[in-house]
């Protein structure tokens, strides 16, 4: 699937969710979800700054897409990373550099954006694309 | 009056009332603040005192001979009498009006550092200082070779005083420690720990930025050296703050800043500087902070700071039993003498979890460090979940509080 068609399917899940409550218990779930970093990558090379809580995330290139997996310590922000995780991975280096991420704002999570929030979603955000950049030279 | 007659006697509601952002709502909720420690809401005798500075007397300090500049001096000068008074001091001219504890320490750091240590001098700091009174001496460090020894504490988050004492030699310069820890709620024993470091001729400086708000604090009982703290921290604007220092002391140590209001005479060839307490202060200072500052010491006056710590006191007893009750819950600081702060994880969730989902629930509370990083390595977290109360507080807000982490828990573990 393609980028946008994945934002477009997790905007109409989360329309589902009325209130707050329920819409924090699809993030953790979905936290539960993320492909898991290896052990051996959490490591302070791998860490996403900018985060009141600690997340960790590693991109692959494989057949020329990219594949990321993460972790963090708090339930939350796992949720978070896992979401743009849902959204990015397996998808091409170009495709990821020039990404709109309209979901963010559409689920209700614009928020989470501001580059004050302690979450450092918008971290999360800059670092895959810095990856996607990079590897994108290096393919 | 006892105890039990000064809590019949406090009227919260009445408190309450005087402090209009407490009626407001977050996120559909009526708001419950418990972030006291980073700084407290303000009443609107403080607020409306702004607006009037404004509409009524605005004018520089310290230089007009217009009726403006007069009246705003003189009501600058109004609040450094009642800071005086507040804190107990000998002399107004040892309240030096800064912009806060963070620039008060730094004042300290650099003039008291810059005339009275030198490469190898050694200075004492505490284990439960927050980053405000670690790197100045740090940066002092770096400059003039000087040494860090720290007083350790033990699990409860007590000061080891016996490691204290041997902390002094000949070397050491200045030991600073906080009052009341704002990441624990620690309240040290000050005056037995400021009186060891005057058995080695050392002087002390003691933030009390999470002290004067909750509790009388007297300098010259203290016998302290230097004194430092907020005004935002105890009701009053952001941006001013307190150094008091001995006048001696004060008097030996070289200026903080070079500009206007802390000269007598410039000239090209020699600049003599100006007398106590605006030597150390440089520049327009805050003047509108500085005047209403003054209306929060007396709203706090009004009070009264015992009533107010009696208060305060049963309302951290009632949310410890409360809180401990909450399966999971583990207080980081259980001190036997603790004052309005309540650190806690909960195994299995991250303190920002936590402090995302009350916030939902219209209830402010501190997650983190506390910019006290050391203190969360002491204890090997990551952080807290902080909890810090004013007399404006109620035990139906930590009713509110703790449901709110009940249901919290449920969504996270």
């Amino acid at each position: 699937m393609q980028i946008n068609e994945i934002q477009d399917e997790l905007i109409e899940d989360f329309a589902f969710y009325q209130d707050w409550m329920e819409k924090y218990e699809y993030i953790i779930q979905l936290g539960k979800e993320v492909p898991l970093i290896e052990e051996q990558y959490k490591t302070e090379e791998y860490i996403i700054k900018g985060c009141q809580s600690k997340v960790w995330l590693f991109p692959e290139l494989k057949d020329g897409k990219i594949y990321f997996t993460a972790d963090s310590d708090a339930i939350i922000t796992k949720g978070l990373v896992s979401l743009m995780v849902k959204v990015l991975s397996g998808q091409t280096p170009q495709d990821i550099a020039k990404a709109d991420l309209y979901f963010i704002d559409q689920i209700g999570l614009k928020e989470h954006l501001s580059p004050t929030r302690a979450n450092g979603l918008l971290s999360m955000v800059k670092q895959m694309k810095l990856y996607a950049i990079a590897l994108q030279a290096a393919s | 009056m006892n105890t039990k007659e000064i809590l019949k006697a406090i009227n919260i509601e009445k408190i309450r009332a005087d402090f209009p952002i407490l009626q407001r709502e977050v996120n559909g909720k009526p708001l419950v603040y418990f972030d006291n420690g980073a700084t407290t809401q303000k009443p609107k005798q403080v607020i409306d005192a702004v607006a009037h500075y404004y509409e009524q007397m605005n004018s520089n300090v310290h230089r007009g001979v217009h009726y403006l500049s007069q009246i705003s001096t003189d009501a600058f000068e109004v609040t450094r009498r009642k800071l005086q008074a507040f804190i107990h001091a000998e002399h107004e001219h040892e309240v030096i009006i800064t912009k806060g504890t963070t620039e008060s320490i730094n004042m300290v750091a650099t003039c008291y550092g810059r005339k009275f240590i030198g490469e190898g001098d050694e200075i004492i700091v505490s284990a439960m200082e927050h980053h405000s009174n670690i790197v100045p001496w740090q940066m002092l460090c770096d400059e003039k070779g000087c040494v860090l020894k720290v007083i350790p504490m033990n699990d409860r988050g007590e000061l080891d005083l016996d490691v204290y004492k041997s902390l002094f030699s000949s070397k050491t310069k200045i030991a600073t420690f906080t009052y009341v820890s704002n990441a624990l709620g620690t309240i040290n024993p000050v005056k037995e720990m400021i009186d060891i470091a005057h058995e080695h001729q050392v002087p002390v400086l003691l933030d009390a930025a999470q002290a004067v708000q909750h509790m009388a604090v007297d300098v010259q009982a203290l016998d302290v050296d230097f004194l430092v703290f907020s005004g935002h921290k105890m009701y009053g604007p952001t941006g001013v703050g307190v150094l008091y220092g001995k006048e001696a002391l004060l008097n030996a140590m070289p200026p903080y800043q070079g500009g206007g209001d802390m000269i007598k005479e410039v000239s090209f060839e020699k600049t003599t500087y100006n007398e106590l307490p605006f030597k150390f202060e440089a520049g327009t200072p805050n003047i509108e902070a500085g005047i209403c500052l003054g209306e929060a010491i007396d709203y706090l006056n009004e009070l009264g700071l015992e009533q107010i710590k009696a208060y305060e006191d049963e309302l951290l007893a009632y949310a410890t039993a409360e809180l401990s009750q909450v399966e999971g819950v583990r207080f980081i600081g259980t001190a036997a003498q603790k004052s309005s702060v309540i650190s806690f994880v909960v195994d299995g969730t991250h303190p920002y979890d936590i402090g995302v989902i009350l916030d939902k629930l219209g209830i402010a509370v501190r997650t983190g460090h506390h910019c006290a990083q050391p203190v969360m390595e002491r204890f090997g977290i990551p952080g807290t979940v902080r909890m810090s109360l004013a007399m404006y507080n109620t035990k139906a807000e930590v009713d509110t509080l703790v449901e709110g982490l009940k249901r919290a828990l449920k969504m996270l573990l």
